[in-house]
């Protein structure tokens, strides 16, 4: 319903849409003081670093075993969205299709660990695996970045799933199809694009993850985002600008998976999928 | 002539499991639940339990010792200092933006640029904004220019600083839900409410408020979550010993710098608690000024 | 009589445009209504019915022609601004609010004392019959039921012109006919000037003074509904309006050749040549000396006749009505009035 506008109404138009604009050009130069202090040889009292340099980049590869870090970061992240891929697409499934008694108990459980932050339930559980000896390395990293991957799989998969209508999964069966092939040739093929949106979705997010990571990881098995908290809370030690290298390493890693995300994603699905769904209980 | 014996059997036991939709599909669920069970619930409970088996003192030593020492107990209040404006702001702004921004036709561009700061996370945006809110950086630099200030305003290593890393991490999450939200409510209710005569102040707080509501309280219970958890913001961006120690730092420094789990396990409980003592308080907020019906009608 | 629609003498649409970016949806729509007049749109679906009531509401602005109540102009008005009631296809009532505060928004947002509401909204309550139901929400209504409400919330602000936005579409078809004779009853008795959108044209039979059948945005006849039940103006309309057999024919001197028959026909449009004979299928009647010979195909039983379908020897399609069981594959000859075989140019 778009009409001509009183002034008070134009005026209140204009102070929203400069809001919005501040906050999004607070965002990008952010972001932008970044990636300049990361190629400027030196920085201080001036609007623009007095020179442009790449030697950051190598200095801070080797001062930080970037290439260590990432591995470990791609390890981690790797193992995380194929596990949680292996667990939650079927339970998704499981939900979708089934009404069983203690549904509503196991929906229960799934969404807490969605709605409970890192860090309330992160403590105790790093103690936990601390005590199996398996904190402090990979495993421990692996299986705590789990907790919330698989009930994100989950809730963002059910809808999904009871998107493709039963029947067709009747008719693949009168037409002779087992169990095996029902999945593969039928039920796999229809359930791509979720599960890829899903998957991805739980790439960018474990990239970002730090508090799980942070409280269950040793020195062999830090993620590039907690190598990039340590280096910054020991700043007086080192160059802000390898610092900021090597936040610039890691927001290319993310935006680069983000990206990739988007083209099958929505961007509003990263936030609201998860908490509609929680709503909704 | 007899009846057939199988009319007065039972039908067998894997037929009466599968009307009540327990069959081998359902075990499907299996795998995942007992992984949640694993690594969710029983190191709640496990750290639950731990709590009450301090290091020294009797069962409720570590408790007592949180809330007697003004050190730690300090951090409920230093954390509240900053997690309720922080939502405050983000969750009530959202809402005029959204209500503009829902008619816009380049819709995704704006959602897709909000999403990157969701997606850095909340370490990333600690490092920049220390570069671009320092003394020298480029925001003290613009308002100098402006003639706004003659000095460079402190803008981090205090509460000023986290303050605005939790809007700039939390406010596109508040956005995006009041958004989605929004546009879930019929267009046709304002229609008619604009035929009914009421102008755009009216239809806000007689139509769209109403059944905004519940969707505003989940987005104020989860953003206060969120911003009452915060934690590399507040020690990288604050002043970790002062002004911005929150509990989460409480919790970390008994665990990882005291070796004390138990109490650290403790700290974790109490910052559950308090953060389910608040969702259930602005839940219940809500059914007590909103009596209607969450929704219902085909409308 | 509390509620009594405000009085005016003439609302007019002079030539009434709007446009979506390249396409038009409305084109120059001229119209004039009086009080009390039930007017309906008619036509099929993306004629620009809807858009056309949209625009008359406000919730659409105007590419290009003016609206005027009596000497006033309100294209440039708000919705909020016109006082017109309106009736949404999907009813459109606030989940969250009672019947009785549904019924009362229009007049709470006119500041009236309380007393008045309450008084005026038992009236509208009881003018649509839902006397006991007004403190249940409307998600515990049924569909009849909220349609009700719907009309009692737009008639109880008085307004000179009620719109309604095809309001039977979602009711089954019992339920549709009672509510028919209850908008007409409504209407009558609030004395307002209804502008009412259908698709369906024995509704607008039923229901209307007057009709203005639609087509691509532009209007193409407006008449009474027995004008266009037995004289549509154009072939278009005369499909819209039921007659199935639209047949190409050869016109002379007020004759046309259907299936290898001759008629007698009315000429709408002068033709001489090529042009298309319209005929209502209960208009082509079974006749023992009938001119057209036709052979059955199919005969669908209708309790007091049968529906057929078949071709006549030069394979033209034709849609007729026998009184007696036929069945595929019987040969019967058809005859049609003068007055009723209507010819157009095309």
């Amino acid at each position: 319903m778009t009409r001509d506008q009183s002034v008070g109404e134009k005026l209140w138009r204009i102070a929203i849409w400069a809001l919005v604009i501040f906050f999004v050009i607070n965002v990008l130069a952010t972001i932008a003081a970044v990636v300049v202090n990361s190629f400027g040889t030196r920085w201080f009292n001036a609007w623009l670093p007095a020179g442009f340099t790449t030697r950051w980049y190598a200095s801070a590869w080797q001062e930080f075993q970037l290439t260590d870090v990432l591995v470990v970061t791609f390890e981690v992240v790797g193992a995380v969205v194929l596990l949680s891929g292996v667990l939650g697409v079927p339970a998704a499934y499981a939900l979708a299709r089934r009404n069983f008694p203690g549904k509503q108990i196991v929906m229960l459980l799934f969404l807490m660990p969605m709605m409970i932050p890192p860090i309330t339930f992160g403590i105790p559980l790093a103690t936990v695996l601390y005590q199996s000896h398996l904190g402090g390395n990979m495993t421990g990293v692996i299986l705590a970045n789990l907790v919330p991957t698989v009930p994100f799989v989950v809730l963002v998969m059910m809808p999904f799933v009871e998107q493709i209508d039963p029947r067709i999964e009747s008719a693949a069966r009168v037409f002779g199809a087992g169990t095996g092939r029902l999945f593969l040739r039928v039920l796999l093929p229809l359930l791509a694009p979720g599960i890829l949106a899903a998957l991805l979705l739980v790439l960018v997010r474990t990239i970002a993850m730090f508090e799980l990571t942070f409280f269950t990881a040793g020195p062999g098995s830090q993620t590039l985002v907690v190598a990039l908290y340590y280096a910054v809370y020991a700043a007086g030690v080192r160059a802000g600008q390898s610092i900021d290298a090597m936040a610039v390493v890691y927001m290319v890693t993310t935006l680069v998976w983000l990206l990739i995300a988007l083209r099958f994603v929505d961007p509003t699905q990263i936030v609201t999928r998860v908490k509609r769904e929680a709503a909704a209980r | 002539m007899s009846e057939p014996a199988q009319m007065t059997e039972r039908p067998p036991l894997r037929v009466r499991l599968a009307l009540r939709d327990l069959d081998g599909v359902t075990l499907l669920v299996l795998p995942a639940v007992l992984f949640v069970i694993a690594l969710f619930v029983y190191p709640f409970v496990y750290g639950f339990i731990l709590s009450f088996e301090p290091k020294a003192g009797g069962w409720l030593a570590n408790y007592r010792k949180f809330f007697s020492d003004p050190f730690l107990y300090d951090t409920i209040a230093a954390t509240f200092w900053l997690a309720i404006p922080a939502t405050l702001i983000n969750v009530l702004i959202s809402i005029p933006v959204a209500l503009r921004v829902r008619g816009m036709t380049h819709r995704r561009i704006l959602t897709t640029i909000l999403v990157i700061p969701i997606t850095l996370g909340t370490v990333l945006i600690a490092e920049g904004l220390l570069t671009y809110l320092g003394p020298q950086g480029w925001f003290n630099r613009t308002l100098m220019m402006l003639g706004l200030i003659s000095n460079p305003v402190r803008l981090v290593h205090n509460y000023t600083g986290v303050m605005l890393s939790l809007v700039m991490s939390g406010f596109p999450f508040t956005f995006l839900l009041t958004l989605s939200y929004l546009t879930g409510i019929d267009p046709s209710l304002e229609q008619a409410a604009s035929t009914l005569g009421a102008k755009a102040r009216q239809r806000f707080f007689h139509i769209i408020l109403p059944l905004l509501a519940q969707g505003l309280a989940i987005n104020l219970c989860l953003s206060f979550v969120q911003t009452f958890s915060v934690f590399p913001s507040a020690v990288l961006l604050g002043a970790p010993a002062g002004s911005t120690r929150v509990i989460s730092l409480a919790a970390y420094q008994a665990a990882y710098e005291q070796y004390d789990y138990s109490m650290a396990s403790a700290i974790a409980m109490i910052m559950g608690f308090v953060q389910l003592g608040v969702v259930i308080l602005i839940l219940a907020g809500r059914s007590f000024v909103y009596r209607g019906a969450a929704g219902g009608g085909k409308g | 009589m509390a509620i009594a629609a405000r009085d005016f003498r003439e609302l007019r649409l002079d030539g009434m445009s709007r446009a979506f970016g390249t396409v038009n949806a409305l084109k120059d729509v001229t119209l004039s209504v009086r009080r009390g007049e039930f007017i309906a749109l008619l036509g099929p679906s993306g004629c620009g019915k809807s858009t056309a009531l949209n625009c008359l509401a406000g919730l659409l602005t105007l590419s290009s022609g003016s609206i005027w109540l009596d000497k006033d102009r309100i294209d440039g008005l708000k919705p909020e601004e016109r006082g017109f009631g309106m009736v949404f296809q999907n009813y459109a009532l606030f989940p969250h609010m009672t019947v009785r505060k549904n019924i009362a928004f229009g007049l709470s947002m006119q500041g009236r004392p309380k007393a008045e509401i309450e008084r005026k909204v038992d009236e509208a309550l009881s003018i649509v019959r839902l006397g006991d139901q007004g403190n249940k929400l409307p998600g515990q209504l049924s569909g009849g039921q909220q349609q009700r409400v719907a009309i009692a919330r737009a008639i109880v602000i008085e307004p000179p012109l009620v719109l309604m936005d095809e309001p039977l579409s979602n009711l089954d078809a019992k339920l549709r006919l009672e509510m028919r004779a209850e908008i007409r009853r409504i209407h009558e008795l609030i004395g307002s000037a209804t502008i009412y959108v259908t698709h369906d044209q024995e509704e607008a039979l039923s229901l209307a003074d007057r009709i203005v059948v639609m087509r691509e945005g532009r209007v193409r006849q407006v008449g009474t509904p027995e004008d266009l039940y037995a004289r549509p103006a154009h072939s278009d309309v005369a499909e819209f309006m039921g007659y199935r057999n639209l047949i190409r024919s050869q016109v002379s001197s007020g004759a046309v050749t259907v299936g290898g028959a001759t008629f007698q026909g009315t000429a709408i449009e002068q033709v001489s040549g090529a042009g298309v004979a319209a005929i209502r299928p209960d208009d082509l009647h079974v006749a023992a000396d009938g001119p057209l010979t036709a052979k059955v195909e199919t005969a669908q039983y209708h309790g007091d006749c049968f529906y057929c379908s078949g071709k006549a020897a030069d394979g033209t399609d034709l849609y007729f009505l026998s009184p007696t069981k036929v069945q595929k594959g019987d040969t019967v000859r058809l005859a049609a009035d003068r007055d009723r075989v209507l010819i157009y140019a095309s």
